[in-house]
């Protein structure tokens, strides 16, 4: 053995000029974009909010408005089509604050050379998703963009929605002694897609949650007001979900592990690829938070609905560790839910 | 490091020739490559890291575990729980 | 899930860590290897259940934190090559290189592909006649045999347009260079399971009888990390030094023949840098003459790059288990995952990484050397 060993360590990366993937996934580096790119030019109080959807009064009406992109690869899964989540993706961010869906718009970006088969399939998709909401179609547009330059289609849908008199759902409205209600298993959406990815397929019977959630929500406020918020867990998994809430409102939110369902396929797979089901996306889920002594009558809604029949309380929230979301293991012990920077990827190590 | 996860082989086939399988984790499953363990069949499980089977795992080794737990259990009830 | 939910059981945990903390009398230092074993300790919350005479430090078990800079910066570099498809397992795609990582190559038009098996990079050669595929083979000896066999079945099948670019790291010379140190405060060692399931553990015999420090086998799960610790615990109360192997249902003494075979007939043993320690001699692998036509770093001839890594922070210390990530005056302000310092910060699992996420709650016990 030689002299002493030279002890070294990488610089660290201080440039960042580019877009990334990871911008995309709703973690860390998405609200980052959200906050250094857009919300300086964009100077809104309704916006500043940032809930799922906007709501508003005019004349007296309260009107809740939202919009939403869908760039999914591969178009068309099991349990879906990037038609039937585009749909309900919107209509879902709605039902969040509590509104009734009345009218969505669609805009399509068509890679030159795409089956014109292919996008009727997806018009016809959309159309079936939307009568069984029911919301109508309104608007929409056209773009084609050359090949090369678009993943087959990119799909933007804006709804708007009537929010009823006396529903009021805000993430400000949560505070320490909620409970944490989970309308079902999670993760379904992320893998279903992820065993139809080039490099990582697997097979599996499972697939995506994609469903529209005004009917669970409806069902919910029908038996209690003291709902505060609620949230659908997409891009970034109930991770990202929680994360927002518990850094917007400045609460801490500890959940338990073993109270959390989570389908055995999805289970197999992220024991295989190394990934962890809190951050896998869902497209068919929502998570409310309650007040503690209307938890038990909400969950029994749920329950008796057929979007919520593995609901489950899954935690509450506290003010012990405001910002942080915590996790009780199975051993009693407790760690971190932290907001990823970016995707989760499958590893080796 | 070293992520491998026990699944159970399914079946068995030859591609190029090296020797596959189907093995299943939980509900999913996926092909692997089963050439590092000739001895492993259909129904055993083996431990897969990145596609390959690496060892198949033993399934009375696998008891040692729990008969060790079983043993300090035991050991406790006699102690009357108060062992230390 | 079989052979996985029973090695989680909390009532079985309660009973191994009672025991643990019945059997130690006096502190010990123990360290974990392997970052997949780091992983499991700090989701389950372990170190915090056996109590505060038993110090588990985090080794340099994670082939990404580990993988030189230079190799990086070849990586980056040949994956930004316009025609090539740069194919590599998603844990590295996010570790910098010099200026760059393998993200932003993707993020200016390289074409970088997330695979989870060498025989994906295999298919894609196959699949593009035309394009050149480049599989980036990183790991420790667990990773080894599948990448000996990707890159053996490519030259079975001559194929033209298929080569790899390796850094391979071998655990035992880690080990011995840790063993070394005057500062080394490691009492025993969990040594890696899968990698043994692989190599055997004869090498760590050999270890073991020249520092007088006990070495277990130990699997991933909380009960497999528990057991190991048991079984070191008792060891060294009893003043022994031996190899023992708890992953007994993976482990056994001689490793895997088949896949040591293909691994012997594809690479050969060569000095290598460990990224945050520096050269450790005869700790990788590199392919033989024989399979220069699959080597990436002949084939795109970017053999001599080179990379200083300037001396700044302490993650050498940290994968060397002489501090504590929470150690590190950056931990967690300048230095977190989004915007890694070191190498440990770096993938999910390095020891900063592990800890960042799950338990910077926790504040630091004590006074600690």
């Amino acid at each position: 053995m030689s002299g002493p060993i030279q002890f070294t360590c990488p610089l660290p990366l201080t440039v960042k000029d580019r877009i990334v993937l990871g911008h995309g996934s709703g973690g860390k580096l998405s609200a980052e974009l959200l906050h250094e790119v857009f919300l300086p030019f964009f100077r809104s109080p309704i916006l500043n909010r940032l809930d799922d959807q906007a709501v508003f009064e005019v004349n007296g009406a309260r009107l809740a408005f939202t919009t939403d992109s869908f760039v999914v690869k591969p178009l068309f899964f099991r349990g879906g089509d990037i038609g039937s989540l585009a749909v309900n993706g919107t209509v879902n961010d709605l039902a969040m604050g509590g509104a009734i869906p009345l009218y969505l718009s669609a805009g399509f970006i068509i890679e030159e050379g795409l089956k014109i088969a292919t996008l009727r399939r997806i018009a016809e998709s959309v159309g079936r998703a939307a009568e069984a909401i029911p919301i109508e179609i309104v608007t929409g547009d056209t773009k084609v963009v050359e090949k090369g330059k678009g993943d087959g289609l990119f799909l933007n849908t804006t709804g708007v929605g009537l929010v009823p008199e006396g529903v009021r759902l805000s993430p400000s409205l949560v505070r320490s002694g909620d409970r944490v209600l989970l309308s079902g298993p999670i993760g379904d959406h992320g893998i279903a897609i992820l065993a139809e990815r080039e490099g990582i397929q697997f097979s599996t019977e499972l697939a995506s949650d994609c469903a529209p959630l005004h009917g669970l929500v409806a069902a919910m406020l029908a038996v209690s007001l003291e709902i505060r918020a609620m949230r659908d867990p997409t891009r970034g998994g109930l991770s990202s979900a929680l994360n927002e809430i518990a850094s917007r409102v400045g609460v801490g939110i500890m959940i338990e592990e073993s109270a959390i369902p989570v389908r055995e396929e999805v289970r197999g797979a992220c024991e295989m690829l190394g990934l962890d089901p809190l951050y896998v996306a869902n497209e068919g889920k929502l998570v409310a938070f309650v007040a503690a002594d209307a938890a038990e009558l909400v969950l029994a809604a749920m329950r008796r609905h057929p979007l919520g029949r593995d609901a489950a309380i899954i935690g509450t929230v506290t003010d012990t560790h405001p910002g942080l979301v915590l996790l009780r293991t199975p051993f009693g012990t407790t760690r971190i839910v932290d907001m990823l920077p970016g995707d989760q990827l499958p590893r080796i190590c | 490091m070293c992520l491998a996860v026990p699944g159970q082989i399914v079946e068995a086939h030859e591609v190029d020739g090296l020797r596959m399988g189907t093995v299943r984790f939980g509900g999913v499953t996926r092909q692997a490559c089963l050439d590092f363990v000739p001895e492993a069949e259909c129904g055993d499980y083996v431990i897969v890291h990145v596609g390959f089977a690496i060892s198949r795992l033993d399934a009375e080794e696998a008891q040692r575990t729990f008969r060790l737990l079983e043993e300090m259990g035991a050991l406790a009830d006699e102690l009357g729980e108060d062992g230390g | 899930m079989k052979y996985l939910d029973e090695y989680r059981d909390p009532e079985l945990a309660r009973r191994l860590v009672e025991e643990i903390r019945r059997r130690a009398t006096r502190p010990w230092v123990l360290m974990e290897i392997c970052g997949g074993q780091t992983h499991t300790l700090v989701k389950y919350g372990i170190e915090e259940l056996i109590g505060s005479r038993i110090e588990l430090v985090h080794g340099p078990g994670c082939p990404v934190c580990v993988t030189p800079l230079e190799i990086l910066d070849k990586a980056i570099s040949i994956a930004s090559i316009p025609e090539v498809i740069f194919v590599s397992y998603g844990d590295m795609l996010r570790v910098p290189g010099s200026h760059s990582d393998l993200f932003r190559v993707k993020a200016a038009g390289g074409d970088v592909r997330v695979a989870y098996s060498p025989m994906d990079a295999l298919r894609l050669a196959r699949e593009n006649p035309q394009r050149p595929v480049v599989f980036f083979a990183v790991g420790f000896e667990t990773t080894a045999p599948a990448n000996a066999m990707a890159v053996w079945q490519a030259k079975r099948e001559g194929l033209r347009n298929f080569s790899m670019l390796v850094s391979h790291v071998l655990v035992p010379p880690a080990i011995r260079l840790l063993l070394e140190q005057s500062a080394n405060r490691v009492q025993g060692f969990i040594a890696p399971g899968h990698v043994c399931t692989v190599m055997g553990y004869q090498e760590y015999e050999a270890l073991a009888a020249q520092y007088k420090v006990p070495f277990v086998v130990g699997g991933f799960e909380p009960l497999d990390l528990l057991e190991a610790i048991l079984m070191l615990v008792r060891q060294l109360e009893e003043g022994r030094a031996q190899v023992e192997n708890q992953y007994v249902r993976s482990v056994n003494r001689a490793g895997n023949p088949a896949a040591r075979q293909r691994m012997t007939e594809v690479f050969e043993v060569a000095d290598r840098n460990w990224r945050g320690i520096g050269p450790i001699a005869q700790s990788g692998y590199r392919l033989r003459a024989e399979y220069a036509a699959l080597d990436a770093e002949k084939v795109f001839g970017v053999e001599a790059l080179s990379a200083p890594e300037p001396p700044e922070c302490i993650s050498a210390l940290v994968l060397q288990g002489l501090r504590k990530p929470v150690d590190c005056p950056v931990f967690g302000t300048r230095c977190t995952p989004a915007t890694p310092m070191g190498a440990p910060m770096v993938s999910s699992e390095g020891a900063c990484a592990a800890y960042y996420q799950y338990r910077r709650h926790i504040a630091p016990a004590g006074a600690k050397p």
